[in-house]
């Protein structure tokens, strides 16, 4: 690639509003890896609440939204495999019927990449410069892992990190009940499985819980601090930037 | 455990959480299922070319499907049988019930199927003087407990052994009270006694089938038990319940979806029995039924297959969605209030029952896919339970306020320089509400969410804004 | 309108299909099986492999050089395992000359299985190496409840009858194979004793068919030592 690929970066609206840090960790690790990265201002979210909830006018709404405001770009990049897939996988699916954007998304989705695959598997890219002295386990964000298939891409840039060791979950492939609106709706339900997946986490021994998906780990954070456990929860492209130096999520200020 | 409806799932699920018991067994069945599924499938390189396979057929068969019944119904009755199509329930149980009468039936063996608790059938057979009994342990085992089946497969797997020593010692009342019971091992061959006497009565044996191969008229039913066999072979009467769905053009498209069944519903490698049934017993055989009927129904496949549903009808009722499922394995089957509960049951219930007494089910879903990615044939469950999720909320039947709170967020998404006024707004207040502790353990209209969790606290500022103010750009 | 026609006009109406749309063209995957590659092999590979898979699937096996040998095999198996020496054989004449009557103690009845009968000896149609499957058919000679009635089933299973996937199995009964009347009213794929699961999924034997599947392995296949 000789050209600085333009990247517009999705921030997603639970980064947006929540966790800004994720999106300046997104946008170190790509100007790093050689992107030129921008933030379009318009952007709001990616639709998928409407969607699942069968709300499919809205959703195709949001998505010609997004992909005027994206399509410009080379690549649109998320750190997030939900907020990615909903571009990649399923705005071609929602706007298949419309004659005036079917075909712009398709090319959206073509050039849309879940953070970590994209450094790895499109950029070709490893040089991740940080440390983290100590144990971490790492929750496979459901989207991510099986629409996207992000598996072996975080950890390759995980055991970059010196100091870092990852200590496996039982079964790190296992939906922490997030869900979206699904924790909302079910909150027994889902509390049983974000439960399961705490005590697999607490299981490990790490003291810090990483994956790609800021619902998945607003879940389990808020779960792991209502059980008073005291492991931390960050965003895997923190530690990956060096910049995970600040409150874990949910925690307060020192 | 009595089942409340569909519409009851919250309250369904609340009890089975509650049940100690049950969640063990679901604990169990997830982990056996987390180990015996890659186990057997690594085992099998080609594993993943016959998913695609058999997909292939099934699309194929559905294409055609008219021409496929057409040809099974000639060789059936070329082979000796007789094919009765029945578009419903009321039609299929009372062309059953015609069957028996005509043979003057007293007792009738059942093989598991799924579909004859569709209809209701035993219970239609019951009432018109009929003893029925079932013959798989499992459903033998729930229908002593008056229960129905929990999982597609495993129907007891809901049930402690203690319970079902209890259940044996409650009914089988014959034996000697103090006798053991304490292993699996005592139950079944106690199971194994009493049901080989029915089975000798039996003057009816109904099955249900895993296949129905068009190019010879052979059914196929797949048991670990034998039961199936006895059932179909010790009668003189044979009657096959099949949904027209179970359709394949041929044995080696047959034997295709053999190599994936087993694999995917119980870790094994084949079943134990895997028998190709054609018609009556032939001149000179020593045993066999005399008579062999097929009912072929309709009960709700039609509308399937004209439907954006169609590829449900791939289903060949293994199982693996419910064994994979995190929803199913912390409620387990009865919650879902129908014949079919977990994923399967999201997407099939809906259409047996109509969605506006089964819209929760495919709402109690994370979509996290794991039913999709084990399902032999590749059914989008997913997508398909998203497909009813857009019919519910166009026929209004989810919750006004989630759907006045979607109606308000998507309103201000359409509007980006309103929604970011809006989440500036609500991203300051929230930091300064929760800038203490980092997390709030209660906040209004978030009950939902703190109900079990602590929701963290803003950082302050929203990303755009903060980049937009150190970039400038 | 019967519920035929209905059921008929509706599948049509959902496929765009006709009465007379006529058979359907034949799918790209027509006449090309997917057969593992353990279904493969050479005839002692694929002994060996049965042998394996049937004895992982629960079976025991025990070979003899030839059809003769069979009898004594049986009885000395029976008396091993302190299982009774009443049994009733497959009227099949294939095996006629199991030697029967050179198996002191036996005490051999031929025909169809009854209930109270406890071992049975049946033959089949071929051994199966993929998973250690044995195909047997319900026919006048070889009565079906033989495989399922008794706490016992014995199978010979010739080894030059050993083929590497049921598609194998399958070809021998195609020959002559027209329609399904052509077919054995039933043809079985048996794959270790009866068991169950559905107690804890604690794995169980003889629910309800035989607790015991025993192979006996007839002669040499090609190649083998």
């Amino acid at each position: 690639m000789t050209e600085t690929p333009r990247v517009g970066l999705f921030a997603t609206c639970l980064v947006d509003l929540y966790r800004p840090t994720v999106g300046f960790a997104a946008a170190h690790l790509l100007e790093k890896a050689g992107c030129r990265v921008d933030v379009p201002a318009a952007q709001v979210c990616c639709g998928q609440p409407a969607y699942n909830a069968g709300d499919r006018d809205n959703a195709a709404a949001i998505a010609r939204q997004t992909i005027e405001l994206f399509e410009t770009f080379d690549y649109v990049v998320a750190p997030s495999g939900s907020c990615a897939g909903m571009l990649k996988l399923h705005y071609p699916d929602l706007l298949a019927d419309d004659p005036a954007y079917a075909a712009r998304a398709r090319a959206l989705a073509g050039r849309t990449w879940e953070l970590i695959a994209f450094l790895t598997d499109i950029l070709d890219w490893d040089g991740v410069d940080a440390d983290w002295p100590g144990d971490v386990t790492y929750h496979d964000a459901c989207s991510g892992l099986r629409e996207l298939g992000v598996r072996d891409q975080p950890r390759r840039l995980l055991a970059r990190v010196s100091g870092l060791k990852v200590n496996e979950l039982g079964a790190p492939d296992v939906c922490c009940g997030f869900g979206g609106t699904f924790c909302i709706k079910y909150p027994e339900v889902s509390g049983a499985m974000v439960d399961r997946k705490t005590d697999d986490i607490c299981d490990t021994g790490a003291s810090t819980l990483l994956a790609g998906d800021l619902g998945c780990l607003m879940n389990i954070a808020g779960r792991l601090t209502r059980r008073g456990e005291k492991i931390e929860v960050r965003h895997v492209a923190e530690v990956l930037a060096g910049i995970a130096d600040g409150p874990a999520i949910g925690q307060p200020d020192n | 455990m009595k089942t409340g409806s569909s519409l009851e799932f919250s309250r369904n699920a609340a009890r089975a959480q509650a049940d100690a018991d049950l969640q063990a067994a679901l604990e169990k069945l997830q982990r056996d299922t987390r180990t015996s599924r890659p186990a057997v499938t690594g085992r099998l390189p080609e594993f993943e070319d016959l998913r695609d396979r058999a997909v292939a057929i099934k699309n194929h068969t559905l294409a055609h499907l008219d021409h496929y019944l057409e040809q099974f119904e000639a060789n059936v009755i070329d082979a000796g049988g007789k094919v009765h199509w029945c578009s419903d329930a009321d039609g299929a149980r009372e062309t059953i019930l015609q069957i028996c009468r005509d043979a003057d039936a007293r007792t009738v063996g059942k093989g598991k199927s799924m579909v004859s608790e569709e209809i209701h059938l035993n219970d239609h057979l019951i009432e018109n003087g009929l003893d029925v009994v079932e013959t798989d342990l499992g459903e033998y085992i729930l229908q002593l407990r008056e229960e129905t089946p929990s999982h597609v497969v495993m129907p007891a797997i809901h049930l402690k052994k203690e319970q079902i020593a209890d259940t044996f010692r409650e009914h089988h009342t014959t034996l000697d009270p103090d006798r053991p019971l304490d292993e699996p091992k005592h139950m079944t061959a106690e199971a194994r006694t009493r049901l080989r006497e029915k089975f000798l009565a039996a003057d009816v044996g109904i099955t249900g089938a895993n296949m129905l191969i068009a190019e010879t008229g052979s059914v196929v039913v797949v048991t670990n038990e034998g039961n199936g066999d006895l059932t179909q072979t010790l009668p003189r009467i044979h009657i096959v319940l099949a949904t027209i769905e179970k359709a394949v053009p041929s044995i080696e498209d047959a034997l295709s979806i053999v190599r994936i069944l087993a694999r995917s519903a119980t870790g094994q490698e084949i079943t134990c029995y895997t028998t190709f049934a054609t018609g009556a017993r032939r001149a000179g055989d020593l045993d066999g039924p005399e008579e062999f009927h097929v009912v072929l129904m309709d009960n709700g496949r039609t509308k399937l297959l004209e439907s954006g549903f169609r590829d449900v009808l791939r289903c060949i009722r293994c199982g693996a969605c419910q064994s994979a499922c995190p929803v199913y394995g912390a409620v387990g089957g009865h919650a879902y209030g129908g014949v079919y509960g977990g994923p399967i049951g999201a997407v099939l219930t809906p259409a047996l029952d109509g969605i506006d007494k089964a819209w929760t089910l495919p709402e109690a879903s994370s979509f996290c896919g794991s039913c999709e990615a084990v399902c032999p044939m590749r059914i989008p469950l997913p997508d398909l339970m998203r497909r009813w999720r857009e019919i519910a909320h166009r026929e209004k039947l989810n919750k006004a306020a989630t759907r006045r709170g979607l109606a308000i967020w998507a309103w201000a998404a359409k509007r980006p320089k309103l929604y970011r006024a809006g989440a500036r707004f609500a991203v300051a207040a929230l930091r300064l509400l929760g800038r203490r502790k980092g997390r709030f353990q209660s906040l209004p209209l978030a009950g939902g969410w703190t109900a079990m969790r602590d929701l963290p606290a803003p950082e302050g500022g929203t990303f755009v804004d903060r980049w937009h103010r150190e970039r400038g750009a | 309108m019967s519920d035929r026609s209905d059921i008929l006009a509706r599948v049509r109406g959902a496929t765009g299909r006709t009465e007379n749309s006529g058979p359907p063209p034949a799918p790209a995957y027509a006449n090309h099986p997917l057969i593992p590659e353990r279904a493969r092999g050479t005839p002692a590979d694929l002994a060996a492999r049965f042998i394996d898979m049937a004895t992982e699937a629960g079976a025991t096996v025990d070979r003899v050089g030839s059809l003769a040998e069979t009898g004594i095999a049986v009885a000395r198996w029976l008396r091993n395992n302190d299982l009774p020496d009443d049994i009733v054989v497959a009227p099949d004449t294939s095996l006629d000359a199991a030697g029967w009557n050179e198996a002191a103690g036996l005490s051999v009845r031929r025909g169809a299985a009854s209930d109270g009968d406890k071992v049975t000896v049946n033959s089949s149609v071929a051994g199966i190496a993929e998973t250690g499957t044995v195909m047997v058919a319900g026919t006048p000679g070889t009565p079906y409840t033989l495989n399922f009635l008794p706490d016992t089933h014995i199978v010979v299973v010739h080894a030059d009858d050993i083929v590497g996937g049921y598609e194998d199995a399958w070809a021998k009964l195609r020959p002559g194979l027209e329609t399904g009347r052509d077919l054995p009213r039933t043809v079985t794929l048996i794959t270790g004793p009866s068991r169950s699961s559905d107690i804890e999924r604690i794995v169980t034997v003889g629910v309800h068919g035989p607790l015991r599947l025993h192979i006996l392995l007839v002669g040499q296949a090609n190649g083998e030592e």
